[in-house]
């Protein structure tokens, strides 16, 4: 047990989790009150004690799936003799809820056709049968995915297979028919949504069941290390933007509300805390006079630093989407740090997309607004930094004053175009600040098309943003 | 010191005994609580019943409740003790010829003269009790570090009087909107419990248990609608005590199948923002 544990806590720190020293003591000692074949007290145990930050409870899931997913007797992988017994027990179960005909073969779930067993699981589906649809995962998993010991292929490949042959799409129509033949006619059109809710919930959950029996199957033939290491999730303020999948962009999505509240509020302290200033004599002697003139209350001047005015230009092609994207919406969502915000995209056209986040509170609408609807495409669509630069000048350049500060964003690969680093140049000596953020890996800079190298020395400074963590770094800098 | 619970189950069965639906996460941590003698942080949204739960406790083992209520600002002579100046002062003056300087300035610095604050007050309670600390994250960082003392050695040290131990170690919950994160030495003291929107089943046995009168179809049927607008990317989701008072609203009124009229008139107990009403309105009466 202690082997495992220390193997636990070092792939949890391995997956960027801070487990201390003393966390460690606590979840040993905790585990000692609690029963070990309760699977869920367990993990809540280990969960209480080892995260103390709710974005990372996901890694944590994982990295407790993988460990101890083959420990307690119903998580170990059955062979054929105990699966029987087990058909059997879930066959009866069957039998007494609904008396199904079928009953009578007797634990020969696995002689079941394809067709027997989608039937099989759409009345799982329509019962919310919670035993019932893990069986049947378990079963589909061994029939369809295929897997052989050693076979060097990621679990996504094993379940694409499952999933293809369970024609899950389809799933969802037919209960939604079932549904409505139940109540005889037609559902009222909340109705209609609620039951597709709830449908929609259970075959999430069904895929959940699958996803996670091929992992258990995995981890059984590889072992706890090797998989937790092809599994490991990286945090939340860890996923990279450039590289986000749909899931990820969801959970980023969802860690940046409550970040962006911590910023505002840790960027309003930092302002009303601001040290001391000079002695400000005026005051000082004002104030003495209630004192029979000794300067008993000496008075200070607060430094009262301006808000610095902004304006953020943000490619939006392809590669850097997500990235122009995130950027805009932490600076719209703290944009009471600054006196005035104003932004733009542009791929090879340039365009003023303010007028979209004015008037609106909801700001991945306006996000949403400025894919679609943004003027942005001049000749083909691929990035031209330099043209875009060019009439950024000419247009809004004037705006440009000395209390502005200018965020570039985009990965500056220029599809070899010219570069009109001059633009940057004259821009730099209106403005108090000129940043560029590039949201590739550093050492990829200047590599290819990338002409980052030319724009810099322009600025005052380019900053690597590769993840939440960074902008968050940087953003907190500049208010 | 005796346990106070049997084993996580206990937990739940106490718990729901005064009408709180605990889940396995929460009734395990609370066990937790009590057999390491941690404090609990418990995190989440708000009106999830953050607070409820440290109420529930103390009412289940019959615990006095003692409350601190943080804001900003707060500090130690709030929080903790602080010495009464003015009995001090009469002390000092009525009795000026006798005692020696000495004599006078150990007296004045005496138990007698010490007003206990919720904290110390828990802390030499000879009663049971349950310290609930609200909201720690409005209180500046500075000031959480008045905190940490008390809850790993569940001790307070005066300097005038030396060091209070607790008679007894009692069960201390802090709850967190998550305004700001907090420091890493509170963290790692504390046993930490994330509470999330509860699930459609449980939040069903919650209003049954919490709306009198209310029928199992009803109920389920809020369970669903709410679930759903959850869903939705809102500024502001319905919380519990939201649901709940919709359901009271619903049982008032006498529905007992909510049709998506109903359900639109009555969104404004369930949503706060103008913006977020709009969306759940037409998300629920349109069929996509």
């Amino acid at each position: 047990m202690l082997d495992l544990m220390s193997g636990f806590i070092s792939e949890l720190r391995n997956a960027g989790l801070p487990v201390s020293l003393t966390e460690n003591l606590d979840a040993m000692e905790a585990i000692k009150h609690i029963p070990l074949e309760n699977r869920d007290a367990f993990k809540y145990a280990l969960g209480a004690t080892l995260v103390k930050n709710n974005a990372h409870w996901r890694s944590f899931e994982t990295v407790f799936e993988v460990y101890f997913s083959l420990r307690g007797p119903e998580y170990a992988i059955a062979d054929d003799a105990d699966a029987g017994d087990f058909w059997r027990e879930m066959q009866e179960q069957l039998q007494s809820q609904d008396g199904d005909s079928r009953g009578a073969a007797g634990g020969a779930m696995d002689q079941m056709t394809p067709e027997e067993m989608i039937a099989m699981l759409m009345k799982a589906l329509m019962a919310g049968d919670q035993a019932l649809m893990r069986a049947l995962a378990r079963q589909a998993v061994q029939r369809f995915a295929g897997m052989e010991p050693g076979r060097p292929v990621g679990g996504t490949y094993y379940l694409y297979r499952t999933l293809r042959n369970l024609d899950l799409d389809s799933m969802l129509e037919k209960l939604m028919d079932a549904s409505r033949d139940e109540v005889g006619g037609q559902l009222t059109p909340l109705e209609e949504r609620l039951e597709r809710d709830e449908h929609e919930h259970r075959i999430e959950q069904f895929k959940q069941e699958i996803e996670a029996e091929i992992r258990r199957r995995l981890v059984a033939d590889r072992g706890a290390e090797a998989m937790a290491k092809t599994l490991r999730k990286p945090l939340p303020e860890d996923v990279e933007f450039m590289h986000a999948s749909r899931d990820e962009m969801q959970g980023l999505k969802k860690a940046l509300q409550p970040l962006t509240r911590k910023l505002a509020a840790r960027l309003a302290r930092k302002r009303k805390h601001e040290r001391r200033g000079p002695l400000d004599f005026r005051s000082t002697v004002r104030h003495s006079l209630s004192y029979g003139g000794v300067p008993a209350d000496p008075r200070f001047k607060y430094p009262r630093p301006a808000k610095p005015e902004l304006m953020v230009v943000a490619d939006i092609s392809g590669s850097v989407a997500a990235f122009a994207r995130f950027t805009l919406m932490l600076v719209y969502a703290i944009q009471g740090q600054f006196s005035k915000v104003r932004s733009f995209v542009f791929i090879d056209g340039i365009d003023e997309v303010t007028g979209f986040f004015k008037g609106t509170e909801d700001i991945s609408e306006a996000i949403h607004k400025v894919n679609t609807e943004a003027d942005v495409i001049w000749v083909d669509g691929h990035s031209d930094y330099g043209h875009a630069f060019e009439v950024f000048w000419e247009k809004y350049g004037r705006d440009v004053g000395p209390k502005t500060t200018v965020l570039l964003l985009g990965d500056a690969r220029n599809n070899y175009h010219a570069s009109q680093s001059w633009v940057i140049k004259e821009i730099r000596q209106k403005a108090r600040h000129v940043y560029w953020l590039n949201p590739e890996p550093r050492s990829y800079w200047n590599t290819g098309d990338s002409i980052v190298g030319e724009y810099a020395t322009h600025t005052d400074g380019v900053y690597e943003c590769r993840n939440m963590r960074q902008l968050e770094a940087f953003v907190e800098k500049l208010a | 010191m005796a346990p106070r619970f049997e084993s996580v189950q206990s937990v739940r069965d106490g718990l729901r005994k005064v009408n709180y639906l605990a889940d396995d996460g929460i009734a395990g941590v609370a066990f937790l609580a009590d057999r390491l003698g941690k404090p609990v942080l418990v995190e989440g949204p708000a009106g999830t019943g953050k607070t409820q739960l440290a109420k529930s406790i103390a009412d289940m083992t019959g615990a006095r409740l003692i409350r601190l209520q943080c804001y900003e600002g707060l500090d130690e002579s709030k929080a903790l003790y602080e010495w009464n100046y003015k009995k001090q002062l009469l002390r000092i003056q009525a009795d000026r010829k006798s005692d020696s300087w000495s004599e006078i300035h150990d007296d004045i610095f005496g138990p007698d003269f010490l007003l206990t604050r919720p904290l110390l007050e828990a802390i030499t309670a000879d009663d049971p009790v349950v310290l609930l600390i609200d909201e720690v994250d409005r209180v500046e960082v500075e000031t959480e570090a008045l905190l940490l003392e008390i809850l790993s050695e569940y001790q307070v040290s005066i300097p005038e009087l030396g060091t209070i131990t607790a008679k007894q170690v009692p069960l201390v919950f802090l709850t967190s909107n998550n305004t700001r994160e907090l420091s890493e030495a509170l963290k790692r003291r504390c046993l930490f419990l994330h509470v999330d929107y509860p699930d459609m089943d449980r939040e069903k046995e919650i209003v049954l248990a919490k709306v009198e009168g209310i029928s199992q179809n009803l109920a389920d049927q809020i369970a669903r609608i709410v679930r759903s607008i959850r869903q939705l990317d809102l500024k502001k989701a319905p919380s519990v005590s939201e649901t709940l008072d919709w359901a009271r609203t619903l049982v008032l009124l006498g529905i007992e199948h909510i049709e998506a009229e109903q359900a639109k008139e009555t969104l404004h107990i369930l949503l706060k923002y103008q913006t977020d009403i709009a969306k759940a309105a037409k998300e629920l009466s349109v069929d996509k």
